[in-house]
């Protein structure tokens, strides 16, 4: 076995043992499981019904706990490994930063990727048990915004990890950004908005640079684009964005980001001191 | 052979090293001491290539260990101070090693038997859930078991208990290879048998240097 293979795959062994995992297993599966419970496929909110509408409660929540999940958990075992030597002893191994780094990023994403999927996919079978009728457009897509929100999220979390060095400090970064991309963008880019400074283009283009934005607009990007739950920024955009494109973009840049951030991340994990 | 050339190391504004030149050869064996915060560790972490000089150089057989990091890290085993509380279990500590290092496992649990660790049973347990002495036995052994031409310890005695302490030395000596051997330690009149060099060094320089 390759050594790139072997990192990830130890990494995967060691965080399924691990209590956060448990959690975070737990959290996203008991979430589908509550939805279901609570009757919400049953229900007929806003004109859409049955596992739509489960997917898209499912994936609303989602965008907003599982990025600091991911910050949390990977800053935490990455410069925790570092405070408690743990790096110091697996490093004095002839294995090359590249394969241990990236093995690290393998393994991590298959962690948090994996579970809020088949979550999802938990949801599904729960559903034709049931007998509802299946929307593959929307599974299709929240697939792939979840792969591209982990992504994006793992690049950050790797690039903070190697950076910042304790993981106090970390921790707190994470956090702030975090809290950084879900709120305070928004309510800067509205008050802008209101004080009529920029062009309303200029603003819509700003907010898309957020991946966590672009994730909230794609996830109701397939419900009817005159609906009220939408804020102005998300209307703006489906309006004058062509879907299809949209969507290409709302996948391929939160992606790209993230490998973006963790291939920078290993610039810096190379070029500084290991330990 | 490991060469270092005018090699100093800042953190910050602080000096932990200070323009060393050092050389140690093929038979060396050296006790290195020196009270804490004398910059054994950072010459260490220099020669394994986790810290970047920020003056001079370190070669190991003419390499560099930050550029060829593979090439030197295969030839060095290691043995750090405090053994860190990894989470793999036994079993897939034992499956890194072996594969990084191309050591058969075998080697591994002979040396952890001659150490008297009691490793069978275990195998399955998480590294850190063992007793302080177990893991500085297990890491004792793996390093035995890679034969590595250049070995670093970072006081390895210390937490083990003086059974082990006998065994351990009792190894070392067994093992009669021509290489380096590095030992950071408090207690020379332990290793008077094994060393036949002594380096002190205070204040990131080194102050003696002496066989014996
Ligand atoms: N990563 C680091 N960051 C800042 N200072 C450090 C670091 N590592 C070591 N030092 C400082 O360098 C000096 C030498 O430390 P060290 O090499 O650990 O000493 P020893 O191992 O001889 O006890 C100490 O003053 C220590 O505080
Ligand atoms: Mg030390």
């Amino acid at each position: 076995m390759n050594n790139l293979f072997l990192i990830a795959f130890l990494d995967v062994k060691e965080s399924i043992r691990a209590k956060w995992f448990l959690i975070y297993t737990i959290v996203f599966g008991g979430l589908i499981a509550l939805f279901f419970i609570a009757g919400v496929t049953e229900s007929q909110v806003m004109g859409f019904s049955g596992l739509s509408r489960l997917l898209l409660m499912y994936i609303q929540v989602t965008i907003v706990i599982l990025p600091i999940f991911i910050l949390i958990t990977t800053v935490r075992s990455i410069s925790g490994d570092r405070d408690n030597h743990i790096l110091e002893y697996m490093l004095s191994f002839p294995i090359s930063l590249h394969h241990y780094y990236w093995g690290k990023v393998i393994g991590r994403f298959a962690t948090v990727f994996l579970p809020v999927l088949f979550a999802m996919i938990l949801a599904l079978f729960i559903g034709l048990f049931k007998g509802s009728g299946i929307p593959w457009n929307i599974f299709i897509l929240y697939s792939g915004l979840l792969f591209a929100l982990c992504s994006s999220f793992l690049g950050i979390a790797f690039l903070i990890s190697s950076i910042v060095k304790s993981s106090e400090i970390a921790l707190g970064f994470s956090f702030f950004i975090w809290i950084f991309l879900l709120a305070f963008i928004d309510i800067a880019l509205i008050s802008l908005m209101m004080q009529n400074r920029l062009s309303e283009e200029l603003i819509i283009g700003i907010s898309l640079i957020n991946p966590m934005e672009v994730f909230r607009v794609a996830a109701i990007s397939l419900f009817d684009p005159q609906l009220t739950v939408m804020g102005p920024v998300a209307y703006y955009i489906l309006d004058n964005i062509a879907l299809p494109l949209f969507i290409l973009f709302s996948i391929a840049y939160p992606t790209l980001v993230g490998v973006l951030f963790a291939f920078l991340g290993f610039k810096i994990f190379k070029k500084t001191d290991l330990v | 052979m490991i060469q270092i050339e005018n090699l100093t190391k800042k953190f910050g504004n602080a000096i932990s090293l200070d323009a060393i030149n050092l050389k140690i050869q093929s038979g060396d064996c050296v006790a290195l001491m020196g009270p804490n915060g004398a910059g054994k560790t950072t010459l260490i972490r220099l020669i394994l290539g986790y810290y970047h000089p920020t003056n001079g150089q370190v070669l190991i057989n003419g390499k560099n260990p930050i550029k060829e990091r593979v090439d030197v890290l295969q030839n060095i085993s290691f043995v750090p101070q405090l053994p860190p509380p990894i989470k793999l279990s036994l079993e897939e500590l034992i499956a890194y090693v072996c594969k990084s290092t191309q050591v058969q496992k075998e080697k591994i649990l002979h040396f952890a038997q001659e150490m008297e660790l009691d490793i069978e049973p275990n195998l399955k347990k998480s590294f850190f859930k063992l007793s302080g002495g177990m893991k500085q036995k297990m890491l004792i052994a793996i390093s035995l078991a890679r034969r590595g031409e250049i070995i670093i310890y970072d006081e390895p005695t210390a937490n083990l208990d003086p059974k082990a302490r006998d065994n351990f030395h009792r190894l070392l000596q067994t093992q009669n290879h021509p290489n380096i051997s590095l030992f950071v330690t408090h207690r020379i009149d332990e290793m008077r048998d094994i060393v036949n060099r002594q380096i002190y060094m205070d204040l990131g320089k080194i102050i003696n240097d002496e066989k014996i």
